[in-house]
């Protein structure tokens, strides 16, 4: 089975983003792997282990994006692709999923898998439209995935709870975090991930970069920190007595 | 005028999804409101979304809108949007409703705005980033309708007392767009007040250390009247609670008279969910942890000794 996973360098999350004038800055600031997307890798691997076929790695970014590629070649994935190229920089969620979804469409594909959404920017929706625009179904917010045959067979999340979904293959299967646990790349396999094939020649497609502009950023209200008081064996009373001011007990 | 729709999620029973209803109340703001229902229980719909001012609501009753996921209601948008060439559609950031919206705008050429707290115009929208310390306002341009995503509560759902006229919704859905077949539905709804509508919410975090110790705040809940219980999305991906007590950017977004964090150490993520609570308090055994910096009582010291202290005192006062 031929497996696609789209992954994401996303500045490192431990560190407090800045802005690049009206972007998030990205370059000199450490990147990793989108911890969305290892869940992603993970259940390609999985599935690959499971049904045979290997695994390629998509992503669009700048050049140090190879990072997070390498990153999930050292996890088990066969080969890569990075689009890169600076008239990408600040592209919309649309004119990703151009990309992607012309990458994709060049390294062929069976099953193409994705995080739910980004750990940076949160917006959910590059996956429903790389399948929007290849033309096929989707499998989305996956709790756990089994594949029957041509048929992949997901517990999608709901507001309530979960629906059983059926889904013939190809198509996008997004994936929860919690779906797995990802595995930590082996020495082995970071040696071998050096070697790996990444292929760099993807190039922009056609259409806008993106139809949002920025217009203004502004620092929102802050709610001003109130009474912080070390536990003296009456923080409890304290708790009560606020809930209590409160009119809420 | 302005054309702005809004996509409203809908139970069989008619019950209208919240975020329609709160989208609706902007959405009359910015023009003439118009609401599109989609399988089983719209019909039934339609006179709650008029009462919240949509003049008009497309709908059909098909089940073929709920048997298969998303793609044959962004088909039918797809068709009525080259009908009635709307300026603006406005969905909640409910799971179908995402997928929905992304199917459309990808078919359509459409540029799609996420996790949009405020709409300000028929082609311009509001966000927050870095955990809502700023505010970004964005033009939208390419081609109509521009497709909003917005979070939960961004705006407060009321009737108007208006009636919505019906246009029955007839576009014929190709096979190639019935594919994901929804086979089974598994409901967990807790039992209780409900996280979203809680007076008083008390989440715990990695802090409380063992899964188990979240029945200290089930008793803390049991002592206090319209509460609920939520959690961190650290302790929900470790599996210690269910995913439907979730707070923060990927889960739930409440606004409760109090919220109590309980061994949390309010990450963006989390707070993005609950900063806007009238008031918060918080425990945490480190004096630096952001969630200090928006509460309004903050207690410094250990959770665990804390917690079973509060249930006593609450429970001494109850008498």
């Amino acid at each position: 089975m031929n497996i696609v996973v789209t992954v994401k360098q996303i500045p490192d999350p431990n560190v407090a983003p800045q802005l690049d004038g009206n972007r998030l800055k990205r370059s000199g600031v450490a990147g990793v792997l989108d911890p969305g997307d290892e869940f992603g890798v993970e259940a390609g691997l999985q599935i690959a282990a499971a049904h045979g076929g290997e695994v390629t790695v998509v992503s669009m970014g700048p050049p140090q994006a190879m990072e997070a590629v390498r990153k999930a070649l050292s996890m088990g994935a066969a080969k890569g692709m990075l689009v890169s190229d600076d008239s990408l920089a600040g592209s919309d969620a649309l004119h990703t999923a151009r990309v992607l979804a012309e990458a994709i469409k060049k390294n062929g594909f069976d099953l193409i898998i994705s995080g739910v959404e980004s750990t940076d920017g949160y917006t959910g929706v590059v996956p429903q439209m790389i399948a929007a625009l290849l033309d096929i179904p989707m499998a989305t917010f996956a709790k756990s995935i089994e594949i029957n045959g041509d048929t992949v067979k997901i517990n999608r999340q709901t507001e309530k709870g979960y629906d059983v979904v059926e889904c013939p293959m190809p198509c996008v299967i997004t994936v929860t975090a919690g779906v797995n646990e990802p595995r930590y790349p082996s020495f082995k396999g970071i040696v071998e991930a050096k070697k790996k094939p990444v292929d760099e020649g993807g190039s922009p497609v056609s259409g806008d970069s993106t139809s949002q502009n920025v217009e203004s950023i502004n620092d929102a209200p802050q709610r001003g920190a109130g009474q912080v008081v070390e536990d003296d064996g009456t923080g409890a009373a304290k708790i009560a007595d606020f809930l209590a001011e409160a009119k809420v007990i | 005028m302005a054309k702005i729709w809004v996509f409203a999620e809908v139970e069989e029973s008619g019950k209208v999804a919240v975020s329609a209803l709160e989208n609706l109340a902007k959405a009359r703001e910015l023009g003439d409101a118009e609401a599109v229902a989609l399988g089983p229980g719209a019909s039934a719909a339609v006179a709650t979304l008029g009462e919240h001012g949509a003049k008009k609501v497309y709908v059909s009753d098909d089940a073929v809108f709920t048997d298969f996921v998303a793609q044959p209601s962004a088909f039918a948008l797809w068709k009525l949007v080259e009908q009635h060439q709307p300026d603006m559609i406005i969905f909640g950031m409910d799971y179908d409703s995402r997928d929905i919206a992304a199917r459309l705008a990808a078919s359509n050429g459409s540029t799609i705005m996420g996790n949009a707290t405020d709409v300000l115009g028929p082609d311009k929208a509001q966000t927050q980033i870095f955990g809502g310390t700023k505010i970004v306002d964005v033009a939208l341009g390419g081609p109509n309708p521009k497709i909003v995503i917005t979070r939960p509560k961004s705006f407060e759902a009321s009737p108007v007392g208006g009636s919505a006229e019906t246009e029955q919704v007839n576009v014929e859905i190709p096979d190639n767009e019935k594919k994901a077949k929804r086979v089974e539905r598994h409901e967990e709804e807790a039992a209780g007040v409900k996280l979203e509508e809680a007076k008083v919410v008390i989440s715990g975090g990695r802090g409380l250390l063992d899964p188990k110790n979240f029945e200290l705040l089930e008793q803390i809940s049991k002592a206090v009247p319209n509460s609920a219980v939520g959690a961190t999305r650290a302790v929900v991906d470790a599996g210690w609670v269910p995913y439907s007590m979730q707070v923060g950017q990927t889960g739930k977004t409440v606004k409760p008279d109090v919220y109590i964090a309980a061994g949390i150490s309010g990450a963006s993520q989390h707070q993005v969910g609950m900063k806007e609570s009238k008031r918060i308090v918080a425990i945490n055994k480190d004096p630096e942890a952001p969630i200090f910096q928006i509460s309004d009582l903050g207690i410094v010291g250990d959770t665990m000794k804390v917690l079973p202290a509060l249930i006593e005192e609450l429970n001494k006062r109850k008498g």
